[in-house]
């Protein structure tokens, strides 16, 4: 029994940072149909807002008593750091490729080298101040009357608009460079973000111990799951979304503005690939390669549950989960000892991180030949365009 | 045919002795150094022709043609170690001894027969191929998802050969320039003279090759379900067959191609496999010229040259360029350099720099003797 909790535990840990990484994509890819190459760097960044997050607070002396807090201020932090940079993405590249996803797909893989090389070279100090900018003159607009927008002087204020963000973010740069002087140089190397004290250790049950940052993961991610299934099924913009999913052309004639409707979707995405990061970052240490061990299994998730079905992504993701808990750490052999010793070598065999996913990925192929839509396919009948 | 074109027979003849005398004196007047990353990069041409057939003609964006291209490196290097591995204990490649193995994995043993391997660089990736284009194609899956799919494959063969220590070295790959060949080092200077020769050889016959393979109706067929699959299939052809043996002719590409880029870089390791690799195999083809073969080619051959440049002069900014350049090659310049060339883009450009007047003209009509339009 406890041997069956144990493992059930763990391959629900590995399946909920697959679910809360795929969950992002999974209404990018599902939704929009859009393959962001780039979701990996985008949780790249969330996980160095968690830890940029983490030396404010460390070392800005009127935030140190709230230390402990960190981490829930750093979910949301990425969420607006990663949203932003989707939805410049969205702006810059991607909208110009819709309908094209092969090319989509090469041009968010450039992103994501930039990306990449980004945090390599420019200082996190630099790198927030330039999101800041971008956030900031991305949202006055929203705050601003149309009549000033649209009216004689409407192009010089929004210049006006961007030139004090790029100004804001160039201060921002500054201050946080003095502030917290590891901010201000640029590095290659990984980084680590270190746990607060009440996440560190484990709760004991049943005479084994959980490991607090996993519980913490899984709670992280059914929050998630619910507020983007809350969003998606009971908000207005939630129902334009599924409107414009199901029929582009004819929401559009109802009067939906799918170009509104396109940056939402995507910023909802890219910022839950932040909070993914979040997720990331407390499993391991944070690097610029961090988001690519994550995105192909992303997409095998997305793939297997059925695109454009997040119940089929939910349990695609833990069935990943659980299966890579079971071959990985070859807890066959311990719940069936006696098993004849030719299968018993086999399951031996697989039993390390880089084989199981080997046989996972096996058996994904495995199952794409019997369903080659995923487990949950999209209902219609129409000849495949 | 003969008599009209003789002129154009001309210039084609006289490229072709151009070319040809540039290859064989390319190592009197390039440094060692050069020399062998010339021929590095011409092998690459090979896996980007590959690419080519089935992005550029056929509409299937593989992610996974690292696979290939790594079988063949590591049917080479097998071969190559056992050939000069008597001096070692037990007569087998010195590694194994790392590990505590005596006995040759059996899957190593037909690799010391020269002829074996001579056919298992190009059939056993073809084979490899061909069956998991099968089994994909079988399905319908196509488009994005087959992208998807051949990049899991490639991260299946990457962890597979990454783990395995014990059967093929696993991270640290397969040593080929300290072994022999015909009583020669394999990375010695004269040898590499040699596979520079026969790596731009085969880059001529596998160019010749692909442009047979898309010239005649099986290419027709090819470009029909690039731009309409279900059509293709309804007009009574079986798509799934031609996809199969396409995705298996540049599977076999791929391996030649790996097994020449091994010999002249003298290692092969799974990091032949890593995901960024196969997507640059793309990106060859994509800013060379998709449906272009010489642009694939030209492609693989000046974007690594480039590549090597950059990195010497500043090793940070690479990763930009090359970003840069995907997102450009994508929004900007979709059929890439030698596409746009050949659509009259070079005219355009001399108009737009105010050098050439814009000239209203029609395509030109080619007319044979019998004056009927060649389309």
């Amino acid at each position: 029994m406890q041997l069956i909790l144990e493992s059930l535990f763990n391959g629900v840990a590995i399946g909920s940072v697959l679910l809360i990484a795929a969950l992002g994509l999974a209404i990018v890819f599902g939704l929009m149909g859009v393959i962001n190459l780039a979701h990996g760097e985008l949780m790249m960044l969330g996980a160095y807002s968690t830890y940029i997050t983490q030396l404010i607070f460390k070392q800005v002396s009127f935030l140190k008593p709230f230390y402990d807090s960190y981490v829930i201020v750093a979910i949301g932090i990425a969420f607006l750091v990663s949203g932003t940079v989707g939805i410049l993405l969205e702006r810059t590249v991607i909208r110009r490729l819709y309908g094209n996803p092969l090319e989509t797909l090469l041009a968010t893989w450039g992103v994501s080298l930039i990306l990449q090389q980004f945090v390599r070279s420019v200082p996190l100090a630099y790198g927030s101040g330039l999101v800041i900018a971008i956030f900031i003159g991305l949202i006055t607009p929203l705050f601003l009357s149309d009549d000033l927008l649209n009216g004689a002087k409407g192009r010089l204020i929004r210049a006006c608009t961007w030139g004090m963000s790029a100004l804001i973010g160039v201060a921002t740069g500054g201050v946080l460079s003095s502030l917290v002087s590891k901010l201000g140089r640029a590095s290659a190397r990984n980084v680590d973000v270190t746990a607060p004290s009440w996440m560190r250790g484990g709760i004991d049950f049943l005479g084994s111990t959980y490991p607090k940052t996993r519980l913490l993961i899984i709670l992280i991610t059914l929050i998630s799951v619910l507020v983007v299934i809350f969003f998606l099924d009971k908000t207005a913009w939630g129902l334009r979304i599924r409107a414009v999913t199901q029929n582009r052309s004819m929401s559009e004639c109802l009067g939906i503005s799918t170009e509104k409707v396109d940056i939402i979707t995507f910023g909802i995405g890219s910022g839950i690939a932040g909070v993914a990061g979040v997720a990331v970052s407390l499993l391991g240490s944070v690097g610029p390669n961090v988001g690519v061990n994550y995105i192909v299994g992303c997409f095998m998730v997305v793939v297997l549950g059925g695109v454009g079905n997040l119940l089929g992504t939910i349990l695609a993701s833990f069935s990943i989960g659980i299966m890579t808990d079971l071959i990985g750490a070859g807890r066959l052999l311990t719940i069936w000892p006696d098993m004849p010793s030719p299968l018993a070598s086999t399951v031996d065999f697989f039993a390390t991180t880089s084989m199981a996913r080997v046989m996972i990925f096996a058996l994904i192929v495995l199952f794409l030949q019997f369903s080659p839509t995923g487990m949950f396919p999209q209902k219609g009948r129409m000849v495949e365009s | 045919m003969a008599i009209v074109s003789t002129k154009k027979n001309w210039i084609n003849l006289t490229i072709w002795v151009v070319i040809i005398a540039l290859i064989i004196a390319a190592p009197t007047f390039l440094p060692v150094f050069r020399l062998n990353l010339l021929g590095r990069y011409l092998s690459l041409a090979i896996v980007a022709l590959g690419v080519d057939l089935i992005w550029g003609f056929t509409g299937m964006l593989s992610l996974g043609q690292g696979i290939f291209f790594a079988l063949g490196g590591y049917c080479a290097a097998m071969f190559l170690q056992l050939n000069s591995s008597e001096g070692f204990p037990n007569g087998i490649p010195e590694f194994f001894g790392l590990y505590g193995i005596e006995k040759l994995p059996f899957f190593w043993e037909p690799f010391r027969s020269s002829i074996f391997t001579l056919f298992s660089i190009w059939l056993l990736p073809a084979i490899i191929a061909g069956l998991f284009g099968y089994l994909v194609f079988r399905n319908r899956i196509k488009g994005v998802y087959f992208s998807i799919l051949t990049q899991a494959a490639l991260l299946v063969f990457f962890n597979f050969f990454n783990g395995q220590q014990k059967l093929i070295n696993g991270t640290n790959g397969l040593k080929t320039d300290v072994t022999e060949l015909f009583g020669q080092m394999v990375g010695s200077e004269i040898m590499q003279r040699w596979f520079f020769w026969l790596t731009a050889i085969l880059v001529i016959f596998a160019w010749l090759f692909s442009r047979w393979i898309v010239r005649d109706r099986f290419g027709d067929i090819l470009i029909g379900i690039r731009d309409d699959e279900p059509r293709v299939r309804f007009t009574g052809y079986n798509p799934v067959v031609f996809k199969t043996i396409i995705f298996s002719i540049a599977g076999g590409l791929a391996g030649i191609s790996g097994a020449l880029y091994t010999v002249q870089s003298g290692i092969v390791s799974p990091q032949f496999m890593t995901v960024p690799f196969s997507i640059e195999m793309v990106i060859w083809v994509a800013v060379g010229g998709r449906g272009t073969l010489l642009g694939a080619i030209l492609g693989a051959v000046f974007i690594n040259y480039a590549k090597s440049l950059v990195s010497e002069a500043l090793p940070a900014s690479w990763m930009f360029i090359q970003g840069g350049l995907f997102i450009f090659v994508v929004t900007a310049l979709p059929e890439g350099v030698l596409g746009w060339i050949r659509r009259g883009g070079l005219k355009e450009l001399l108009y737009l720099m105010g050098i050439n007047k814009k000239l209203k003209t029609y395509p030109k009509l080619e007319v044979n003797e019998q004056g009927e339009v060649k389309s």
